[in-house]
């Protein structure tokens, strides 16, 4: 007769366990959703500012204020696969003229242009043309692995400022 | 600092309720008459639609569906557009700088159902499906409106692919 109260208590101890995993799990997912995250880059797209397994820390509240600026690396989902995503330099704003191959195109409003720091071998809006602000997702802030090569990413185009 | 068990668990609720939001859905106003007769038929009485967000986690569209997405030209601003043509439809536009186009991979080509009165991809082209944020299953308020919003596509603007 004592097991009936050992099930009872359990059941309440699992649900406290549940309850607690939720709140946590949801606290989570507001944080990486709304503040910032950490991002881990492959291809060569960015080099030298950025190199295949390197891991980002990003923040997601400029995008969403629509405060991005020319110079900023954006992590934007890809126009053609929205499940991927592609980590690019802001290279032009709505109304900028920017070269695409020996043309100019002019940047419609609510756009950007997007350009890997690695001119060469990045497929970017050169190929895709202007993406739309809506699928920017983050801006980078720094690097945090390798280790040795912690270092802000700032807005300066072509240059890496160590702070 | 001991804070009042309400003002707790009220705290503790806000990222719970957020996350709900962004997982499962919520209720939106209609504005606007880019989508009579199937949403605000009878202005000024405004449709209140619920957007599913579950549906669309896998970004799944399909032709006919009516849904929520950010707007290519300004990204602070959400519309809401049928989804006329999904990637590989041929589409014949009204007033687009084409008159016939392919959707490219990735994107999808939405329509207001009222046509000539809807600021839609015949005037900002297709949209990639990033930008699609939520999927419009049914009509929440006024009650005499309820119903769940059927995915067809109105004859004439159906792809020429599609017979």
């Amino acid at each position: 007769m004592s097991y009936i109260p050992n099930i009872s208590n359990y059941a309440t101890k699992l649900a406290g366990v549940l309850a607690y995993m939720v709140q946590y799990g949801c606290i989570t997912h507001c944080v990486l959703e709304y503040v910032g995250d950490f991002v881990i880059c492959t291809g060569p797209s960015m080099e030298p500012t950025i190199y295949s397994n390197d891991i980002l820390l990003t923040e997601h509240i400029t995008p969403r204020f629509q405060r991005i600026k020319k110079g900023d690396i954006i992590i934007a989902k890809s126009p053609s696969n929205p499940q991927i995503h592609v980590c690019k330099r802001v290279t032009g704003m709505p109304g900028d003229k920017v070269l695409v191959g020996f043309s100019s195109k002019v940047v419609p409003r609510g756009h950007v242009w997007l350009e890997g720091d690695n001119r060469s071998n990045s497929a970017d809006s050169r190929i895709y043309g202007p993406v739309p602000q809506g699928l920017i997702c983050a801006r980078a802030l720094c690097r945090v692995w390798p280790p040795k090569e912690i270092k802000m990413l700032t807005h300066k185009k072509g240059q890496v400022i160590v702070r | 600092m001991k804070l009042p068990a309400l003002v707790k668990s009220f705290l503790l609720g806000i990222p719970v309720g957020i996350t709900f939001l962004d997982t499962v859905g919520y209720v939106a106003r209609v504005e606007g008459i880019s989508m009579q007769p199937a949403l605000n038929p009878e202005a000024p009485v405004t449709d209140y639609v619920l957007l599913n967000r579950w549906s669309i986690r896998t970004r799944e569209i399909s032709r006919g569906d009516v849904v929520s997405l950010v707007s290519p030209k300004d990204p602070g601003q959400k519309i809401i557009k049928r989804v006329v043509g999904i990637e590989g439809d041929l589409i014949s536009t009204i007033g687009y700088k084409q008159s016939f186009i392919r959707i490219p991979e990735g994107h999808c080509w939405v329509e207001g159902d009222h046509t000539g009165h809807s600021m839609d991809s015949n005037s900002f082209g297709p949209v990639s499906l990033g930008l699609v944020t939520a999927k419009a299953s049914c009509i929440v308020w006024p009650p005499h409106r309820w119903q769940t919003l059927k995915p067809e596509i109105p004859q004439a603007r159906r792809p020429v692919n599609i017979s």
